[in-house]
Parts: C-alpha cells; structure tokens; sequence
C-alpha cells in the first residue's frame, strides 16, 4: 500500500508497453443535491466522506482503503501526486478531503476534488477497454449506495462544463524517445488536438514534458458515448505505437553507432553517476529505457525504468529517506538509488 | 518550500501577481524566476482563461446587453452567473437548471453538442423516468384543477404521492 515504495502495478507490463507506459480511466460523479466542493459547507463535505465510508462499510466489494488526506504529511501527500493516485488540486486542498485506493493502487477514489468523486483506474500498457470495463462495474457499485447528480439531457453534472455528460477522461502515457529524436512530435501533437484529443506533460494540465512521456486524453466528454471515446483513443494510439516503432526501426538502421552511443552513455551515466537532478535522471532514463525496448540493452527490466521514474522525485525520495533533504542531499540520494538498482 | 515551476529546485523568489482583480502569490527558484522575467506580459491563455472568456461574453459585440443576465442566482446554492462566469465552475446539479439558456451555449462551443448519449446509471436512471413521468402527471392535475375536476385531480395527487414515494422523495 502507500507505505511501499512504489504502486503494485508497476511491477508490470502491459500489452505494448514498449511505447504506452500506462492506461488511465477517469470518471467525474457529484452527489446529487449536494454542493459541488467549492460550495459547500465543512458539513457537507464531510456529508460526501461519510456516504462513501458508509458505503464501503456495508459492501468493500473493491477492497478500498480510505484515507484522509489531513492525516497524512505534505511529503506523503506529494508522494501520491508523483505516483498519479492523487492529484495536485486535492493535494492542496487542506480539510475534509480524502482518497479510497486499492490494494494494488490500480483504483483510487478521489473524494471532494473538484466535483465529489472523482474515480480512476491505471493499468499498465495499453489496457483502456480493459480500465473502462473496470471503471464503469465500479462506477455501478458507487450509484448503488450514493445518489449521484445525473439530468437526462446533460448527463453527469460536474462542477467544470467541460467535463459534463459521461464525465471520462480516458488517456493513455506514451514514451516517444524516437519520434522525439527525429524532431515528429510537434507535427503529431497538432495531429492528435484535431481529432479532439490534447496531449499534457507527465503530470496533467500545465505540466511540462519530461524524460520523452506524453499523456494523451480526450476532450470531448458530451454529446459521445464512453465506447466511442475510448475507441477513438485506441485507434489513435495504435498509429502512435507504430509510427513510433518506424521511426525506432529508421534510427537503428540508419544510426545505429549515434543511437549506441546515446543508449551506452545515458546507461553509464545512470550506473556511476553519484549526484544527479530529477530533469537529468529523467532524460537518461528515457534513453536507456529505448535501448532496452530495442534490444540493445538486455540486463535491466523495464519494469525497473518505470519504478525509477516514480522513486526519484522529490517527495517519493524524502519519504524512502525517512527526512526532509536539502536539493544537494537530494541529488546525491537519488544517484545513490538509481546506482544500487541497476547494479 | 519547491519552487512552483520546477518542483525541484528551493523556491528563493516571490513574485506577487494581481490576475483579474485578484492577487496570485508564486514561489519560483532564481533559475525559474530569470526564465520567467521579462516574459510575463499577463496573456494567459490557459483553458480555464477561455473558458470564462466564453462565459462572461466579454469579447461579444454586445458585451453590454449581456450584462443584465449576469444577476441570475442559482435559488439552491446561491451561486451568481457573474461569479461562475469569472470562475468557470458551477455550484451544485442545480446551477445547470438555473443558467440552463447559458450552459447549454457553452456546451455547444466546447463539446460541439448540449445532450448526453452515454451511460445512464441504473437506479438514477430510473428517477429520471419517475420524476418526468410526476411532471407529466403534476401538469394533468392542474389542468383537472382548473376544469374542476377535483375526483380526478385527487386521484392524479394520489398517484404523484405514490410514485414520489417510490424515490424517496
């Protein structure tokens, strides 16, 4: 659980996780006659907290654990943020909100963010239909015991109108390291916003893109059924995967020393550095996560790579640490880890 | 304290920003805040900035006739349509009812449709079909009111109070 270092699924891979990290569902729900959190009463938030405790009470058919956020540190906090069970806004949020994770942290259950609840589920690799399918049975079991706002014409009701209607963001993570070499990923990114999809940096809205990894999310959330959202984004991220493993395939056969060379380097680097920057780790991570995809590199699981994304940030490294580090301390930690895990 | 861009370098600058009337404190490190110097000329052109943009009609060649609408409140959570308007988020499932003329506008521009084709959940499903089936019903009652029917219309009060019972309502 939160108390391990990283989230069980990471362990894993999925189908073609060569080039898709992660899958995530996201479903916005409010509770019916309930103000929306930016509303409402201390009373009323708590009201929210205790319809889902009451409801994991009598049937935890999910295995959830609840957890209020007050009770947790900043830095534990932060560390949910890194590994993308919370989000910044609840992060910040400081009285009456909570989280419902599983064991595996695949489901986590965000209450009073934005709107109420906010649901989600990750899968590694490309798994949409198969997160949907989990979201939507979980999503029937919430409505079972709570009363959630719901307008024949509208749909969902959420507090922002853009995410009104059936209220899912469905987005996949997406590790381009050679589209990005071949200088291909400005011209996809105004592709993909034609099709009704927006592509973020790592940590959602306003984030930069760092070591190469892309979300990508619908935008539209009404007017189109959940089976045609997600569908559009599966397509896509097909002539993702393969336009990614072309340009792959074009670097290796006409770079293959410039490609070594960049894999071997970044690989060094990772193995013997002894003081190194998130921004830094992440690049050579990248590279190094290529070489192995390619074959070039065969004595390190990928799976490690996707556990170091997460174990190097700032707050997931204070945690492990067991003390707040200044920068310095930090940059030496974090060289320290990558160092003993790829030994 | 990180700095706000970065998250990894200590935050050394304060900037101080007033953004529509509103005063924004950020906490930058000096790498951030020398990136960022000189290049802030209050654009911003975030999604939410679009939004209320849309919402408040600002940039309508009848800015001014608009104004009027902008007093609406919303009768269960208070919410005006001038503060949604300036925030982009509504206050509760009500709100939705209460500007429904301005939502569903909105709606058009960013989903390019004002009506819902996806899931129904079950048991909310099935409230929606009770409650349009006692505004059909409330509507019969009034008319027998009206024609002084009053068997009729008490029978019609009776079946309303069942079915509203039936929700829990």
């Amino acid at each position: 659980m939160i108390d391990e270092l990283i989230s069980q699924w990471m362990k894993k891979t999925g189908p073609d996780s060569d080039v898709v990290i992660s899958s995530r569902i996201r479903l916005a729900r409010n509770l019916e006659n309930i103000k929306f959190t930016n509303q409402a009463s201390e009373d009323e938030l708590k009201e929210v907290i205790n319809n889902v405790n009451n409801l994991l009470l009598n049937d935890n058919k999910f295995g959830l654990n609840l957890l209020e956020l007050s009770n947790l540190s900043q830095n534990k906090k932060n560390m949910l943020v890194e590994r993308h069970l919370i989000s910044p806004d609840l992060s910040e949020r400081n009285i009456n909100n909570a989280v419902a994770l599983s064991s595996e942290e695949t489901i986590s259950l965000m209450i009073n963010e934005e709107d109420h609840l906010r649901l989600q589920v990750l899968l590694p690799g490309l798994q949409l239909q198969e997160a949907w399918d989990l979201a939507d049975k979980i999503d029937d079991y919430l409505e079972q015991g709570i009363n959630i706002a719901f307008d024949e014409k509208y749909g969902y009701l959420t507090a922002c109108p853009t995410n009104v209607g059936t209220g899912l963001r469905s987005s996949i993570m997406v590790h381009l390291p050679a589209l990005t070499m071949v200088n291909r990923v400005k011209n996809f990114i105004a592709a993909i916003s034609q099709l009704g999809l927006a592509v973020r940096g790592l940590y959602g809205e306003g984030t930069e893109t760092v070591g190469n990894l892309y979300q990508i999310s619908n935008q539209v959330t009404l007017g189109r059924s959940e089976d045609e959202i997600i569908e559009n984004l599966i397509e896509v991220t097909h002539q993702i995967i393969t336009q990614e493993r072309n340009a792959r395939e074009i670097l290796l056969k006409e770079k293959e020393m410039f490609l070594k060379d960049q894999i071997y380097r970044a690989y060094g680097t990772l193995k013997y550095a002894y003081k190194i920057s998130v921004e830094e780790a992440m690049k050579l991570i990248s590279n190094v996560r290529l070489g192995i995809d390619l074959g070039i590199i065969e004595d390190v699981e990928s799976t490690i790579l996707n556990q170091l994304m997460v174990i190097i940030r700032p707050a997931t490294l204070q945690v492990l640490k067991g003390e707040e580090m200044t920068i310095e301390d930090r940059h030496i930690y974090r060289a320290q880890l990558i160092r003993e895990r790829l030994q | 304290m990180l700095c706000q861009n970065c998250q990894e370098h200590d935050a050394k600058v304060h900037v101080s920003k007033i953004i529509n009337g509103e005063k924004e404190d950020i906490y930058l490190c000096e790498e951030c805040a020398h990136i960022s110097e000189g290049l802030d000329f209050g654009l911003d052109f975030s999604f939410n900035n679009l939004l209320t943009g849309l919402l408040n009609n600002q940039f309508h060649p009848h800015h001014k006739i608009n104004l009027s609408n902008h007093k609406i409140k919303c009768e269960f959570c208070g919410l005006s349509y001038d503060i949604f308007s300036k925030s982009g988020r509504l206050g509760c499932n009500e709100c939705y009812n209460s500007f429904t003329d301005k939502i569903d506008k909105v709606l058009r521009r960013i989903h390019g449709n004002n009506r819902h084709t996806g899931k129904v959940p079950k048991r909310a499903g099935e409230r929606v079909m009770v409650k349009r089936r006692v505004k059909e019903l409330r509507k019969l009652m009034d008319e027998a009111v009206a024609t002084e029917e009053f068997e009729r219309a008490a029978e019609l009060r009776d079946e309303i109070k069942e079915l509203k019972d039936e929700i829990g309502e």
